[in-house]
């Protein structure tokens, strides 16, 4: 089975926490016309992480790094989702049981389906067992 | 009782300086037979002890500063054989090896006499409840003040820094009249005492405070002897000459420096040359009678001006004034000395930040707060938000360890701090005093 398939490259920026540094990346973005597809603010006392996913990382990653932005590549995957009630609850409870750990973990309402982004410890074992139990992950093409 | 030691207090003038003269020489020729340190140090400077014939020629000797002790770290420059020695003290260096000043018998002697003086000046004496509020410990304050207090007959309460509302309920149970801490601290004593329903005016018996170790001011002094119906004393000594040493007289114009303990000038920094009295500059000092760690012509950084014109108390030896600055970029955070190379020092040894940083100290109610700003390193980031919690706390730590002050840690992205060329200021200090 090909893992990389379905690896998806977030980038995740470091912010100072303070006014005008996410309209400096989202317009970093906007400039090079790259698509947002998901995003989430991760903040501390102080400071972020801004973590996206986009359709071209590798020109977001050099974009926002020649600004001198701290930017890095973080391998997640992406999991459709029922949107109904439960949804969530059956795609956490195949990595509880597989005792797979969420360090941290995303969604979005997508037109078809809603997506989980999730970044967690073992990523071929996540990607193994979620496909094992019938769950579809998004591959890289579909954010491309 | 008018001094503490009216044969040595009051003086005439002209006899104190026959008497340090005396002391001087005696220094000189002991340091040049048996310290390897001064030894050197005059031969190089090419001065002998016979140049020394008049207590002005003390210029011709030179400068000691505050990296001689760092280079000479423990016990290089002691005279003192090691079963000479009674107790060590220790303070923050310039960088991470710290000063450990070493004493005799005798300097513990003089270094509590010189208290006793003091204390006795500022009106205190058997009878007084002295509540000693500095650290005890490595740091000089508290068993510095501790011993003077008990030499002048009065009891002590040796109640060290912390637990305010406790210090506060001893204050009014053992019905103490003085206390020695940092002025910032007992502001802090202050308000805590007024949440507690507590008016010091009032509900205490306290009538005198020995205040120092830190900047303060008279604007400061006035507010604190009004509000809490006490006078203010100023205390000044490092660890260096031996700890704190001197304070004002009822006439709070300055602080007495002992002639027989300490032979203090007044330079101009940048020439080294001596200024008249009554101009700033950075006073220099020599402990005339000191046997563990000798200090001739010390550069204390410390920038006052020196006044020998007699003091209405009647005492003869001259008066320096309120320190107005440093030379240098120490800075004073809850009475203990923290140089910006430290935190360089400190940093240097972090992978996770870049040696470029800032320094910001402001005060939050009546205690100082520093805050070091950092640049994270590009390597070090993480997507993980703990991860670069832990280089904080990693940062906080390390800085703690050094400087024995906690400070908070600000992360910040890499080039966003300010670069400096040539002299870096990389402090910001918004305390109002």
């Amino acid at each position: 089975m090909d893992i990389t398939k379905y690896t998806i490259k977030q980038i995740s920026v470091f912010s100072e926490n303070k006014p005008g540094r996410l309209a400096a990346i989202a317009g970093a973005l906007q400039d090079e016309g790259i698509n947002i597809l998901a995003f989430s603010i991760a903040e501390a006392n102080g400071f972020g992480v801004v973590r996206a996913l986009v359709d071209l990382p590798e020109a977001a990653y050099k974009k926002l790094n020649a600004m001198g932005f701290m930017v890095s590549f973080t391998d997640v995957i992406a999991v459709k989702m029922r949107d109904v009630p439960g949804g969530l609850f059956e795609m956490a409870s195949v990595l509880s049981e597989a005792e797979i750990n969420i360090e941290y973990s995303y969604a979005y309402s997508g037109r078809e389906a809603a997506v989980l982004i999730l970044r967690v410890d073992r990523v071929d074992s996540a990607v193994e067992k979620i496909l094992a139990h019938g769950g579809t992950l998004l591959s890289v093409d579909d954010f491309s | 009782m008018i001094a503490w030691d009216p044969n040595i207090e009051l003086m005439p003038e002209a006899e104190l300086k026959r008497m340090q003269f005396k002391l001087l020489k005696i220094l000189v020729y002991r340091l040049y037979s048996f310290s390897n340190f001064y030894h050197n140090r005059m031969v190089e400077h090419g001065v002998h002890p016979d140049d020394i014939t008049c207590l002005e020629d003390v210029v011709k000797l030179p400068f000691m500063v505050k990296s001689d002790l760092r280079d000479g770290y423990p016990d290089k420059i002691f005279t003192a054989e090691p079963e000479e020695l009674v107790r060590y003290h220790v303070s923050s260096g310039t960088t991470g090896k710290p000063t450990v000043v070493g004493y005799t018998k005798h300097d513990l002697d003089m270094w509590t006499e010189s208290l006793a003086r003091a204390l006795t000046s500022c009106g205190l004496g058997r009878g007084d409840v002295v509540q000693v509020a500095y650290g005890y410990g490595l740091f000089t304050g508290g068993l510095g003040l501790h011993y003077g207090a008990e030499r002048i007959g009065a009891t002590v309460v040796p109640a060290s820094v912390g637990n305010t509302e406790r210090q506060i309920e001893l204050m009014q149970d053992l019905r103490v009249t003085a206390i020695c801490c940092t002025p910032s601290y007992l502001a802090h004593i202050g308000e805590t005492a007024t949440k507690m329903g507590i008016s010091i005016k009032d509900d205490t018996h306290l009538k005198t405070a020995i205040l120092g170790a830190e900047p303060w001011s008279d604007q400061m002094r006035e507010r604190i002897e009004e509000e809490l119906g006490i006078k203010a004393y100023n205390i000044y000594g490092t660890s260096e000459l031996s700890g704190p040493m001197f304070t004002d007289c009822s006439e709070q114009a300055g602080f007495h420096m002992w002639g027989d303990i300490a032979l203090v000038e007044i330079i101009d920094p940048e020439t080294g040359l001596s200024v008249p009295d009554g101009e700033r500059g950075e006073m220099v000092v020599t402990i005339l009678q000191k046997e563990a760690l000798p200090i001739v012509r010390y550069r204390t950084g410390d920038i006052t001006s020196i006044d020998r014109t007699p003091c209405e108390c009647g005492r003869t030896h001259p008066r320096i004034a309120r320190l107005s600055g440093r030379v240098d970029d120490m800075l004073i955070i809850r009475g203990i000395n923290v140089f910006p190379s430290q935190v360089e020092h400190a940093l240097l040894g972090i992978p996770e930040v870049s040696g470029n940083f800032m320094i910001e100290v402001y005060r939050v109610g009546a205690l100082d707060q520093m805050l070091v700003k950092v640049e994270l390193n590009p390597g070090a980031f993480s997507d993980k938000i703990n991860d670069i919690l832990d280089i904080r706390r990693k940062v906080g730590h390390t800085l703690k360890n050094m400087l024995n002050v906690s400070v908070d840690v600000e992360i910040r992205e890499p080039g966003s701090l300010p670069r400096f060329e040539g002299k870096a200021k990389r402090v910001i200090d918004r305390r109002v005093l």
